[in-house]
């Protein structure tokens, strides 16, 4: 009963959202006010039958219902209830379910939160959403319903949910992935609506950044918590594998990161307008993809297309027609939206052209090596993976002039940087960032290499530029306390990001660099010395857990004191565990994780007569990278949060807000004052 | 041209899309070797079991462990099989392999552009189908094999010539429409050789 209340809540919310659709963008072309006004309580309606449907879902998991299908095939009587409600989203229907309702959500909070925008916007931008929305309904209801029954005759137990899903780090990592995702649907509806209506301006830009913000930075955690997640569980001590479903993530992500910026120049100066309107499609197309390959499987084989034609059809087809339709869309009208204001090649809109070039060059390169092995298996050319070494060699040199571009670029002026100045910008961070770098790894006891001096340097450089910056912008007459006060959010936003950029390549070049890793053969009571500690292997025990049997090791880890092996001041139970349920054999490291190190033990075969294969790393710096990550993620949320993104009526100017103007060089003096504080 | 350049995102969607559509239920089929018909390129690589993973993952006890060459196929009839633990279809394929190894088809590895130490442990892990594994850390066999990318599995004669190539995961029907028959035959015309003789 309750899984036909959630196929029927789907239904309705299929019929709104067809509704939400159409009427209002009728209205903006009839210009009927009275249908443009339908698009907020269209939006609402849609979002509590798909929240109720969700429900639905949720109960039936919750209770066992094993007469519907997609429960008996993800979930199990034993399941603990947290997993049973995670594993809504454990498989193709459910996440399909999932994307739906976030969509809805992220339409609603348009809904309520553009008071401050013309009516007639609102309707496209929720009109557009409403089509997306229309499309995964269809796809759900017409060949993955998540409510289908296996009636007449239901089975006794469930299937039980993929042990790797068991885990906490993956019951929130897929909704905050899906959240950044879908959230990129509200810069691509306004991206369309910009088109349809035919206007962009820096009102439209300003809009947009919150909301493309806003979805980034939860991009940006799903992905680091994804990488925290293979890096504790996997039991390879690695944090990014170059795995299609990473990369399927990481794609959206560098359009986004593009989008952002090219947004800011949008907004300032009124430049790269169809170039950020390119960039709006491209970053929701991708998250598009990403679902679809990740989620139908196409990515490890194109057979799950095949088996499943209508699906592969369908999806196909809604690609097609979104993607297709958009940019066709916007190969027609962005002529149209053409802006004429020039810049110098010393500008801050210079440097953020060369991170939009960068950004998309990666992402290409991304983008080639994912699709070339599905193309190839296309294409007769059998399957194929491309590995690390092609990603590395790509990425990691492109990755380095990012960084140092980021340094330069955000110190820039718009327009045109005062002759001279440059020089001045540059001194500082172009002597120390070297020497420092030189300086610390000395410090620290490392040998010198090249990759780890240019990584540092680099890392170095935007942190010397960012606080030089910092530093210039707070100069005020009442002081410099008042003149950090001034200081905007979005300015800290963007100081904490690329910050965090640089503590995430310091993490990066550290690790990478540094590490020591050491399989080995160990006895009981056997030592291993790796980096200045000492491992004391104690043996091997039987440990009983809830649903599984473990050998448990343990190891008593040491530093040593001018040669000397003082007391354990840890002590380390990597385990294997084999799973009572479905008999899987996993692999738990244990970590002792620090700041500047992180010592990781796993446990590997029984070698016979007591010995053990063992593999220990000790990995300086590696947890930098979620640090960094996390800092990212916190300069979006902080942007999102400046108030200018909150000013009320914008056609009632206020001085230092740029109306659109073609010419923005007749733009007022105060304006551009403005702009120069930073974005 | 200012406009015509406004089309060209959707040009290369059209043509991606294209592709994808005209593949939906193709069947992927082996693609054929410039070296087929061709012995197997010589090469002087240590075996990947007897290699010490160091500190420095890719450096290696070159001296002490055994050098494979190119005699390594002679008398027998081999399949060499490209893997790596980068790559996630090895993954897909090891089981399998393990398979036919079981029935006592000889299988060469060739340990791809990898780091020892991983390889090591991963045939520890899920075992070792093949009978020796060639550790080409740099590459420099795969690119004069023609390697695309991993995995990769040729049929090999007991003179060391190429039969056949196939790109991509060796599965069960791979491996019994299409290997398997010229595998047969090649050790049936070397049993009958050996019979002649």
């Amino acid at each position: 009963m309750i899984a036909e209340l959630g196929h029927f809540a789907l239904i309705l919310a299929l019929c709104l959202a067809f509704t939400q659709a159409l009427i209002p963008l009728a209205g903006t072309i009839a210009n009927k006010p009275l249908w443009i006004g339908t698009a907020r309580p269209l939006s609402c309606g849609q979002f509590v039958f798909v929240a109720i449907s969700f429900a639905c879902l949720v109960t039936v998991f919750l209770q066992d219902d094993f007469s519907v299908a997609y429960v008996a095939n993800n979930s199990n009587s034993l399941l603990p209830s947290y997993y049973k409600v995670s594993a809504v989203w454990g498989a193709h229907e459910g996440s399909l379910l999932l994307w739906a309702l976030i969509l809805a959500g992220w339409t609603l909070a348009v809904a309520l939160f553009s008071r401050a925008l013309p009516g007639d916007m609102v309707a496209r931008v929720l009109s557009v959403m409403g089509m997306i929305a229309v499309g995964f309904y269809l796809f759900m209801l017409l060949t993955s319903n998540p409510f289908e029954r296996l009636l007449p005759f239901p089975p006794m137990d469930g299937k039980d949910l993929n042990p790797l899903l068991q885990d906490v780090g993956l019951i929130i990592h897929p909704p905050m992935l899906y959240m950044g995702y879908v959230g990129f649907s509200v810069a691509f509806a306004f991206a369309v609506a910009a088109l349809l209506a035919g206007r962009m301006d820096s009102a439209w830009a300003r809009w947009t950044r919150p909301w493309t913000n806003a979805a980034w930075s939860f991009l940006t955690v799903g992905i680091f918590l994804g990488s925290w997640w293979a890096y504790y569980e996997l039991g390879w001590g690695g944090w990014w594998f170059w795995d299609p479903v990473e990369n399927a993530s990481l794609m959206p992500w560098l359009a986004g990161t593009a989008l952002m910026h090219s947004l800011a120049v949008s907004e300032k100066r009124g430049l790269f307008r169809s170039w950020t309107l390119l960039l709006a499609i491209l970053a929701f197309s991708l998250s598009l993809l990403g679902t679809f390959l990740v989620r139908s499987g196409v990515l490890t084989s194109v057979h799950a297309f095949a088996t499943d034609p209508t699906r592969g059809v369908f999806i196909l087809a809604f690609l097609g027609v979104v993607i297709g339709g958009s940019l066709l869309l916007f190969a027609l009208r962005s002529s149209s939206l053409g802006a004429t204001a020039s810049f110098n090649w010393l500008s801050r809109e210079a440097g953020l052209l060369l991170n939009n070039v960068l950004l998309v060059v990666m992402l290409a390169m991304i983008l080639l090596g994912t699709l070339y092995p599905l193309v190839a298996d296309v294409l007769g050319w059998g399957k194929i993976s491309v590995g690390p070494p092609y990603f590395n060699f790509f990425f990691v040199p492109l990755g380095l002039l990012l960084v140092l571009a980021m340094g330069v670029g955000a110190s820039l002026q718009w327009k045109r940087q005062a002759n001279g100045s440059l020089q001045r910008l540059l001194k500082a961070p172009l002597l120390a960032s070297p020497v420092l770098a030189v300086l610390w790894l000395m410090l620290a006891g490392w040998s010198l290499k090249i990759a780890s001096l240019l990584g540092l340097t680099a890392a170095l450089w935007l942190i010397l530029f960012t606080l030089q910056d910092i530093w210039k912008k707070s100069d005020h007459s009442q002081g410099r306390s008042t003149g950090l006060g001034r200081l905007k959010p979005s300015y800290w936003g963007m100081v904490i990001a690329h910050l965090g950029i640089a503590v995430l390549a310091i993490g990066i070049t550290l690790t990478s660099n540094y590490s020591d890793q050491r399989d080995v053969r160990l006895v009981t009571n056997e030592r291993i010395q790796v980096a200045g500690y000492s491992f004391l292997f104690k043996g091997v025990e039987q440990v009983r857990g809830p649903n599984y049997i473990a050998q448990q090791s343990s190891f008593d880890v040491f530093t040593s004191v001018e040669g000397v092996y003082l007391k354990p001041f840890t002590t380390l139970k990597p385990e294997k565990r084999r799973y009572l349920a479905t008999g899987n054999v996993m692999t738990e490291a244990d970590i002792d994780g620090g700041l500047f190190r992180d010592l990781y033990v796993a446990l590997g075969e029984p070698l016979g007569d007591r010995a053990w294969s063992v593999r220990v790393y000790v990995k300086p710096f590696i947890r930098w990278i979620w640090l960094g990550a996390f800092m990212i993620a916190l300069g979006g949320v902080i942007a999102v949060l400046d108030k200018r993104y909150r000013k009320t009526p914008v056609n009632v100017t206020r001085g230092n807000v740029t109306q659109p103007s073609v010419d923005q060089k007749s733009a007022p003096k105060s304006a551009l004052a403005h702009a120069k504080k930073g974005n | 041209m200012g406009r015509i350049k406004l089309f060209i995102p959707l040009i290369i969607f059209v043509v991606l899309a294209a592709i994808l559509y005209w593949g939906l239920g193709r069947d992927p089929n082996a693609m054929p070797s410039a070296l087929i018909s061709r012995p197997v390129p010589t090469f002087q690589l240590p075996a990947l079991e007897q290699l010490e993973s160091t500190e420095d993952d890719n450096l290696m006890v070159a001296e002490q462990a055994e050098i494979l060459d190119e005699s390594l196929f002679l008398g027998q009839v081999s399949l060499l099989n490209v893997w790596a633990t980068w790559c996630v279809s090895c993954r897909v394929e090891h089981p399998y392999l393990m398979d036919i190894a079981e029935t006592g088809v000889r299988i060469i590895g060739l340990n791809y552009k990898d780091e020892v130490g991983a390889a090591q442990q991963w045939l520890a892990k899920y075992g070792d189908p093949y009978a020796h594994t060639i550790s080409d850390t740099t590459g420099g066999m795969g690119l004069d094999l023609g390697v695309f990318g991993a995995p990769e599995t040729y049929l090999v004669d007991h003179l060391g010539v190429i039969h056949y190539k196939h790109v991509g995961v060796v599965d069960d029907r791979v491996w019994r429409t299409t290997l398997q028959p010229k595998y047969q035959q090649l050790r049936d015309a070397l049993d009958e050789q050996k019979n002649d003789s």
